[in-house]
């Protein structure tokens, strides 16, 4: 599995450390409650196909990113920084 | 047809054509009391117990596949109860104890091998932690040893013990762990279940999990819909999209671990080993080829394969530990896809849904508890209260934070365990 990061290009897997999924992103408030937080913390989609997930560029240019990859053929589909997804509001 | 030594004999004398098909092939009845979603171990384990303990037998296992073609086919056969915490401990020992008495109960050689385990520590802090979790093991009632270096070295003398990253300062040894063949299990396991009337099912895909008023009414097949009283999920490797059916979404993520067989070679690892420091542990088959592994891939998976990263850090550790293996050519490596929970722990509980039983996150370490985890879940689901030892394994510990149990102190967190 190799990674394109957008700032630094196609890297080995090694340089990047995996976080979780990209729910990671989208912290509930802090008065949310229970199931938000409990959905948050620990259930997940836990899809076999598309996910999102977090990586982090550690030794390379330390971005995160927000990585679209398959979880049954390992392809990577689109590598995405994480600020921007944010940013950008469309974290889903 | 019970195995027995004049019977193997008698067969090899005859050219072998007395022996009859294990189990039978039934076509799926429209109703059952209680449906089981997966053709696993811990699923064949736990119609086996429902039919054996409880005196259900109007049961039947649905596999997709074939009879223990998931992970208790994919796995490197330990089986050990050298847990710590309160919740795991009880339970493992538990499930040891089954062990050694399932050839016997079974009728079938599991070929359950108590070689003993031992774990190795490199310096004083974890000499300390592991005497910890030694007197945890005694007062749980079972087996722990801690070995000093010439300890160590009476038995594994083949070890690099003077390496300079991890010198070799003992091991906890666990003379009751070992190996089993793990086919045999899950097939020992199926005969003993069909024997007592249990329905087993392949080729049978769960398309649905039909549940009305808050009650499960049964499932929808490939092979048509099931009518149940009760449908239990135990379908480690696959259970977010099994619970999904149900509308649940599980505290579970679900990643890779590989493993590792080399050619058959004369004995030389009479024990099972393990190198916690390095992420590596390793048995020898008794055919003779040697059995190891590491640590996850560390990235949601169900690709069944890992990345050389990992295969690169394992024989490095392998070379760490015991250059003596280094000219031992590898054969296959493959992969497995482990239900990982926050804490690294079990889940063997009831849902939301009356009548609807989980049994999933057995994170790396499924294979051993296969006859406790049948035990337990055969229990659930008959008296609908949970088995004393499995009492832990509860689907709210993670919301509540009440009950967690984690093993390795990380926190209850995905991706730390």
């Amino acid at each position: 599995m190799r990674i394109t990061c957008p700032l630094c290009g196609e890297r080995d897997r090694r340089e990047f450390t995996y976080v979780g999924d990209a729910v990671f992103l989208e912290r509930p408030a802090p008065q949310a409650g229970p199931d938000a937080w409990d959905d948050y913390l620990h259930n997940r989609d836990n899809p076999a196909g598309e996910t999102r997930d977090l990586w982090y560029h550690e030794t390379g240019c330390a971005a995160w990113l927000v990585v679209t990859r398959d979880t049954v053929t390992h392809a990577v589909h689109r590598v995405e920084l994480a600020r921007d997804v944010k940013e950008g509001g469309h974290a889903d | 047809m019970r195995f027995s030594g004049l019977r193997v004999l008698k067969e090899g004398l005859t050219g072998n054509k007395g022996w009859a098909p294990h189990w039978r092939d039934p076509d799926p009845k429209p109703e059952y009391d209680v449906v089981i979603i997966g053709g696993g171990g811990h699923g064949l384990a736990t119609a086996y117990y429902l039919a054996r303990e409880h005196g259900i037998t109007n049961v039947a296992v649905l596999e997709k596949g074939y009879l223990g073609g998931g992970n208790v086919g994919r796995n490197t056969t330990i089986v050990r109860a050298n847990y710590f915490l309160p919740g795991n401990s009880e339970f493992y020992s538990h499930s040891l104890k089954l062990w050694e008495g399932l050839e016997q109960e079974l009728n079938y050689n599991v070929m359950h091998s108590q070689r003993g385990l031992i774990n190795l520590f490199h310096s004083d802090g974890q000499r300390d932690a592991f005497a910890r979790r030694g007197n945890a093991m005694v007062n749980q009632g079972d087996d722990a040893i801690l070995l000093d270096r010439d300890g160590v070295r009476r038995h594994l003398p083949y070890l690099d013990f003077d390496n300079p990253r991890f010198p070799v300062y003992g091991g906890l040894y666990h003379p009751r762990g070992g190996t089993a063949r793990h086919d045999a299990v899950a097939w020992g396991y199926a005969r003993g279940a069909d024997a007592r009337g249990v329905d087993l099912i392949q080729n049978c895909e769960v398309t649905g999990i039909d549940v009305s008023g808050g009650k499960v009414r049964g499932v929808q097949t490939t092979r048509g819909p099931i009518r149940a009283k009760k449908v239990a999920m135990i379908v480690a490797g696959r259970s977010s999209q099994v619970a999904a059916m149900a509308g649940m979404r599980l505290p579970v993520e679900s990643h890779v671990l590989q493993a590792f067989v080399t050619e058959g070679l004369k004995p030389c690892i009479d024990h099972v080993v393990s190198f916690g420091m390095g992420h590596f542990y390793i048995s020898q088959s008794d055919k003779g080829g040697l059995v190891f592994g590491g640590d996850l891939d560390f990235y949601a998976s169900y690709a069944a394969r890992g990345n050389l990263p990992m295969v690169e850090h394992v024989m490095e550790a392998g070379m760490t530990l015991m250059p003596m293996i280094g000219k031992a050519k590898v054969l296959r490596s493959w992969g497995g896809i482990m239900d990982m929970t926050p804490d690294g722990s079990p889940i063997i509980d009831k849902t939301g849904v009356e009548g609807l039983y989980l049994n999933c996150g057995w994170c790396y370490g499924g294979f051993k508890a296969v006859p406790g985890s049948g035990y337990s879940t055969a229990h659930l689901i008959a008296r609908d209260t949970p088995h004393a030892p499995a009492a832990g394994f509860r689907l709210d510990r993670f919301r509540t934070g009440v009950g967690l149990m984690d093993e390795e102190g990380t926190g209850s967190q995905h991706n730390l365990h």
